[in-house]
């Protein structure tokens, strides 16, 4: 386990200075460190493995100091043993897949360092790109190669940062199995830095989220992020309608509250929160929340029901996004066979579905 | 030939020395976080700006009998340095010492950072991560500043007149000798040494343009 407490003040351009100050707990699996760019997830990583020196605070796995900035020891990045894939891979350019792999074994013996490239070569099944220098390999594979580089060393922790970003989301999940695999025999902590929300929940036992430089919340990735309490965050965890609203009236009994949106005449029923009537609050609600329907539902558990015009219908990829003008516009995704099967096209009546608990309130 | 001889062993002396030293030095100058590095970096191009009469005199002057450069090589070896081939590399060591390590540092420089940071989590240290990954990812820069340190000697008229005077064998370089026979007015002699000079130049550094564009192109390749 690795437990850290960090303060790390960076000077930034035009006296505006960045300030890290965090303290995190990372247990044996997959810790997802989420945040938006320039939220200081970098700064951490370069800090937990040596790379930069906290101006304060105390790093430690299992039972090891690596830093403590009172009883002033600092142990250097070699003799750490935390293994660092960085977002740019840092492949060795003059060096084979093999000889990339080897390099962090000088100190085994030749015939026990052959064997461990050997085994983590098929681990991660490039064994036919051992003598290809990183020029000549395609990029999945290179980020086969530094994961099996870092690895290879047994070290007690991974930190990777957006290892994976780039490739295709079955190229990803194959490599991430494979990650799984290995770590299910060593069970050492790694740190996995990222800002796509499909790999918090594909990957992630635990979140850590950091916002300018501090963490934000910690937890299982559906507490963490399925409500989010600060804007940014939500944006970052795919949150793609932000709406102000006005408290009408508390419904304490039923635990929800009226607000009306914006300046428009729209009423909906949200969760209850910290607030009293009259008062502004922010909602953030999932576009892929929102249900369509081309005539007024009935019958339905959903507590809001508007009525609303299509402005707007492209196709990007898999997903086909509308915007629905209600007296507020409300971006709506759906599959492109929900919007055949619809007759859905610009200018068309519908009517807006939402679930009270799809709506959450954040600061 | 003589003189063409004894250039070619000078240069080849000149241009090995530098680059002993002049590694570690830019290693430093490239990474070392010190404010008063510009003093070094100052120190280090001033044989670009003055002229060679002035870094020859002192030269001279710290290797005569009374300078103590010249007092230390005496109490070693019982002659002087002045006006012999050891006096004559020290001097071109001096006048030369740019032309090697700015290649060398503008190529360290280059490295990528997080190549470095790559093999220090990967429990290398800073003299591993120089050999295995600095000077093979530097191999054009450290090329280039051989041959510019050897070109550059080769060259030189100004120090070696100063410190090495006019020696058949021992510091008579071609430099020398070329100005030698159009002292003398012996005009095809000076043609015959000036145009060796400038056909070997001219090959020494197509060689080194070749062999520099062909070592890069693998790795720039992505």
């Amino acid at each position: 386990m690795l437990i850290a407490r960090i303060r790390k003040e960076r000077p930034g351009a035009r006296r505006s200075s960045f300030v890290l100050d965090v303290s995190i707990d990372v247990f044996p699996g997959i810790t997802i460190l989420f945040g938006a760019s320039g939220a200081g997830k970098s700064t951490l990583l370069d800090c937990l493995a040596g790379l930069l020196r906290p101006d304060d605070g105390r790093i430690a796995v299992g039972g090891d100091v690596l830093f403590d900035s009172e009883r002033g020891i600092y142990v250097p990045a070699p003799k750490r043993r935390i293994a660092y894939v960085f977002q740019s891979l840092a492949l060795f350019p003059h060096l084979s897949a093999e000889e990339n792999i080897a390099y962090g074994l000088q100190k085994l013996p030749g015939e026990l360092a052959r064997e461990r490239v050997e085994a983590i070569l098929q681990a991660f099944r490039v064994e036919k790109l051992r003598k290809q220098k990183p020029g000549e390999i395609s990029g999945g594979e290179k980020q086969r190669i530094a994961l099996a580089r870092s690895l290879v060393t047994e070290p007690r922790v991974l930190l990777l940062d957006e290892p994976l970003t780039g490739l295709d989301a079955e190229l990803k999940a194959a490599i991430v199995d494979d990650l799984r695999a290995w770590n299910a025999a060593k069970g050492i902590p790694i740190l996995y830095v990222t800002h796509s929300r499909e790999e918090v929940d594909a990957l992630g036992d635990r979140v850590i989220t950091l916002d300018n430089g501090g963490v934000e919340s910690s937890g299982a990735p559906m507490e963490v992020l399925s409500a989010p309490r600060r804007k940014k965050l939500a944006q970052a965890a795919g949150f793609e309608n932000f709406l102000s609203a006005t408290v009408l009236d508390l419904r304490e009994t039923d635990g929800v509250m009226r607000v009306r949106l914006g300046e428009s005449a729209c009423q909906i029923e949200v969760p209850l929160g910290y607030a009293t009537a009259g008062s502004r609050v922010q909602l953030a609600i999932r576009a892929g929340d929102i249900l369509l329907a081309t005539e007024k539902p009935r019958g339905l558990s959903a507590r809001n029901v508007l009525d609303g015009r299509v402005v707007s219908l492209e196709q990007r990829g898999t997903m086909a996004i509308a915007h629905v003008d209600c007296g507020i516009t409300f971006v709506v995704h759906m599959t492109p066979g929900a919007v055949r099967s619809l007759d859905l096209a610009v200018g068309g009546k519908v009517w807006l579905v939402l679930k009270t608990h799809s709506c959450h309130l954040v600061d | 030939m003589e003189a063409l001889w004894l250039s070619i062993k000078l240069a080849s002396c000149v241009a090995g020395i530098l680059l002993i030293i002049g590694m570690p030095l830019a290693y430093w100058l490239a990474y070392a976080r010190w404010r008063g590095k510009f003093l070094v970096e100052s120190l280090v191009a001033l044989p670009l700006v003055l002229p060679p009469t002035v870094l020859g005199f002192y030269a001279l002057v710290a290797m005569g009998p009374r300078g103590p450069l010249g007092k230390l090589w005496i109490a070693f070896f019982g002659h002087g340095l002045a006006f012999t081939f050891g006096g004559l590399i020290f001097a071109s060591v001096l006048y030369s010492f740019p032309f090697a390590v700015q290649p060398l540092i503008v190529s360290f420089e280059a490295v990528d950072r997080r190549l470095l940071d790559a093999s220090a989590v990967l429990g290398a240290g800073g003299l591993r991560t120089f050999w295995r990954v600095i000077l093979p990812l530097s191999l054009p820069g450290i090329v280039t500043a051989a041959v510019l340190s050897f070109a550059h000697t080769l060259g030189e008229f100004g120090v070696v007149l100063m410190v090495g005077g006019n020696l058949a064998g021992v510091t008579r370089t071609v430099s020398i000798d070329i100005y030698d026979h159009v002292q003398s007015l012996e005009y095809a002699e000076a043609n015959r040494m000036a145009l060796l000079l400038l056909v070997f130049s001219f090959v020494v550094l197509s060689v080194v343009y070749a062999v520099n564009r062909r070592v890069w192109t693998p790795w720039e390749a992505k």
